[in-house]
């Protein structure tokens, strides 16, 4: 924009101001219309974002009505907070909020790290062709949809021909319905989940680690540091941020355990404790048409999923880590 | 120089991680390794020695089976269908808001850039995007599977981050001889986004091959059903004595034998298999990964 010449008596500063407004006004017309391609190529994008993200955001009021499909939206009746006391006095309630968080809790201890690990392990492979090659192989399974995964869990696990029920009744002589069984439930998801993510996991660990200069290492190794040592005290504080903001998005994804491998995995047979709010939210809402109950179990879910990401953020940035915002 | 520092425990961590990484990367495929051999076994051997890698029999009967009607091969249809309109679908809506939002002075920039992280953070749900869908008739539709994941707000900022990147001067150079913005991305900036335009075809293409979710919620007529869907009635279902295993061919879902899941197991792999190298060659440059850290 053109900078006016300063002016050096009060009638023209009044002038230049008035100029100003009036410019900026036209202003705004004027840069429209200089982007006015540029607002023909956002409005696709734009459009989208408002009709499956937003007017979706505003169908949460449906939490607090008795939506009928076949009134609308408009002429449904308004029932306040109903839905969410029938869903916290529901004894449901607590066996979800269970399963939902011990599938959470072991995934952070028994999935989290593993990536971490791994990641440092790949770090140590001096032989570039080696290392090639197995981070080609441990990428595959990222790739591969949850049904084949579940699928092949099947398969494998099924007690009619699959192969590990074979080798059991071959050297215990007794077959394990791991498929229908409560108590292998979690095991089998949190395995499912290592198998499926933990290499492709190592990518983002991998690409910090490479930019660690090398000359601390070579300033460890006079210093007398063994390999244990360097990696403790280098390659692990290198990596050290991206742990954290890792953290902070798992945190709020604690409510969210990947609604659809448990679907897949589900049955009536381990129902007590496979049920999570994403499925209970598919079942009475698509299944059993509960459309309002099922908008308020999703609007719970979400709010607290807001809420955990939020604070965790705020608690990183207390400690003096960067933060994601 | 690291030779003469080497010392016995290094080594003996060094040849343990060897083997522990070589386990690894094995665990990874056997899995696919033993499902491809087991689809071309008898089903008399699988029963007899569950444990093998090359099948003692080899037979094709369970693919002549699953091609012996023509359910697998429409569903086959319907995936090819909706991967190749569906990622078309996403390049453009990636694309061309991508675009419009490198510019730093385009104005209304921030509101909209802040519109899409918030819509990563909270969502409607399920049952709102779901009436959504409904009221604008896409239901039973192949659009239902496109529309309403037209675009990733992820895969939109990383887009948006590397058009920011490309070098202005080329822009205005050709915006001086009277090239328009349209013709700009399509002649300048597109062309030189070729490799991460190609990770992100690879990637979407993936997202729609291996969804089962959507055709699930949005797809109540089996007929249209795409192959992942199938797959679950097939392998999954037929499992439990669950009441929706009746809505396919029932031929299909009463069958037990376990190569025929295998084999089903294989041809809903395989495509993923084949497009791999490529998707591996791009991700691994690095195109992910420096946007994931900023």
């Amino acid at each position: 924009m053109k900078q006016a010449a300063a002016p050096n008596n009060p009638l023209e500063l009044e002038q230049t101001a008035t100029h100003a407004k009036a410019q900026r006004r036209t202003g705004v017309m004027s840069r429209l219309l200089k982007d006015k391609w540029l607002y023909v190529l956002l409005t696709p994008g734009l459009l989208y974002f408002i009709i499956f993200k937003y007017v979706p955001m505003w169908g949460v009021l449906l939490a607090f009505q008795n939506y009928q499909p076949f009134l609308g939206f408009w002429k449904s009746d308004w029932v306040g907070l109903e839905h969410f006391r029938v869903f916290f006095t529901n004894p449901e309630f607590f066996m979800l909020l269970r399963n939902t968080l011990l599938l959470s809790f072991y995934n952070l201890v028994f999935f989290f790290p593993a990536p971490i690990v791994l990641a440092l392990l790949l770090n140590e492979v001096r032989r570039a062709f080696f290392k090639r090659t197995i981070q080609t192989l441990i990428y595959v399974p990222h790739f591969i949809s949850l049904v084949i995964v579940a699928s092949l869990t099947y398969v494998f696990l099924t007690t009619q021909g699959g192969i590990v029920n074979e080798m059991l009744q071959q050297h215990i002589g007794t077959k394990i319905d791991f498929l229908a069984s409560p108590g292998w439930f979690r095991p089998m998801i949190i395995i499912q989940t290592i198998w499926k993510e933990t290499g492709f996991g190592t990518i983002i660990f991998l690409a910090a680690l490479a930019g660690v200069d090398v000359e601390q290492y070579e300033a460890a190794i006079m210093d007398g540091a063994n390999r244990f040592r360097q990696m403790w005290h280098i390659t692990l504080p290198s990596i050290r941020s991206t742990i954290i903001i890792l953290l902070i998005l798992r945190m709020g994804q604690v409510l969210d355990n990947g609604f659809e491998q448990i679907f897949l995995m589900l049955n009536p047979l381990n129902r007590e404790v496979a049920e999570v709010f994403d499925t209970y939210v598919y079942m009475m809402g698509i299944t059993q048409g509960a459309f309002s109950y099922s908008t308020a179990v999703g609007l719970f879910k979400a709010i607290v999923g807001v809420v955990l990401v939020l604070g965790t953020n705020w608690l990183a940035k207390r400690f003096g880590q960067s933060g994601i915002y | 120089m690291s030779k003469t520092y080497r010392s016995f425990a290094g080594t003996l961590f060094d040849v343990s991680n060897y083997i522990f990484l070589s386990i690894v990367g094995i665990v990874a495929v056997l899995p696919f390794i033993y499902v491809v051999a087991g689809s071309f076994a008898s089903d008399a051997e699988l029963t007899q020695r569950a444990v093998f890698l090359i099948p003692k029999s080899f037979t094709l009967s369970a693919y002549e089976f699953i091609f012996s009607t023509d359910t697998i091969l429409k569903s086959i249809g319907v995936s090819l269908y909706v991967t190749v309109v569906g990622t078309l679908v996403n390049l453009f809506f990636t694309v061309t808001m991508a675009y419009a939002l490198s510019k730093k002075n385009l104005m209304g920039r921030n509101t909209f850039l802040n519109m899409i992280v918030f819509s990563m953070l909270f969502g409607g749900g399920l049952i709102p995007t779901y009436i959504v869908v409904r009221e604008l008739q896409m239901l039973d539709t192949y659009w239902a599977l496109i529309i309403p994941g037209a675009i990733s707000a992820f895969n939109l900022i990383i887009v948006k981050n590397f058009f920011q990147e490309l070098p202005q001067e080329l822009e205005e150079a050709a915006k001086i001889d009277g090239c328009t913005e349209i013709g700009l991305l399509m002649r300048i900036v597109l062309p030189l986004s070729m490799p991460v335009l190609a990770t992100f075809t690879l990637f979407y293409a993936v997202g729609h091959w291996n969804n089962f979710f959507s055709a699930l919620l949005y797809l109540n007529d089996p007929a249209k059903w795409p192959l992942q869907v199938m797959l679950r009635q097939i392998v999954l279902l037929s499992q439990m004595a669950a009441g929706d295993m009746s809505q396919v061919d029932p031929q299909f879902v009463k069958q037990q034998e376990q190569s025929i899941k295998m084999a089903v197991i294989v041809v809903g792999t395989i495509p993923i298999l084949l497009v791999y190298p490529f998707l591996q060659k791009h991700f691994a440059k690095g195109v992910l990964i420096g946007s994931v850290k900023g």
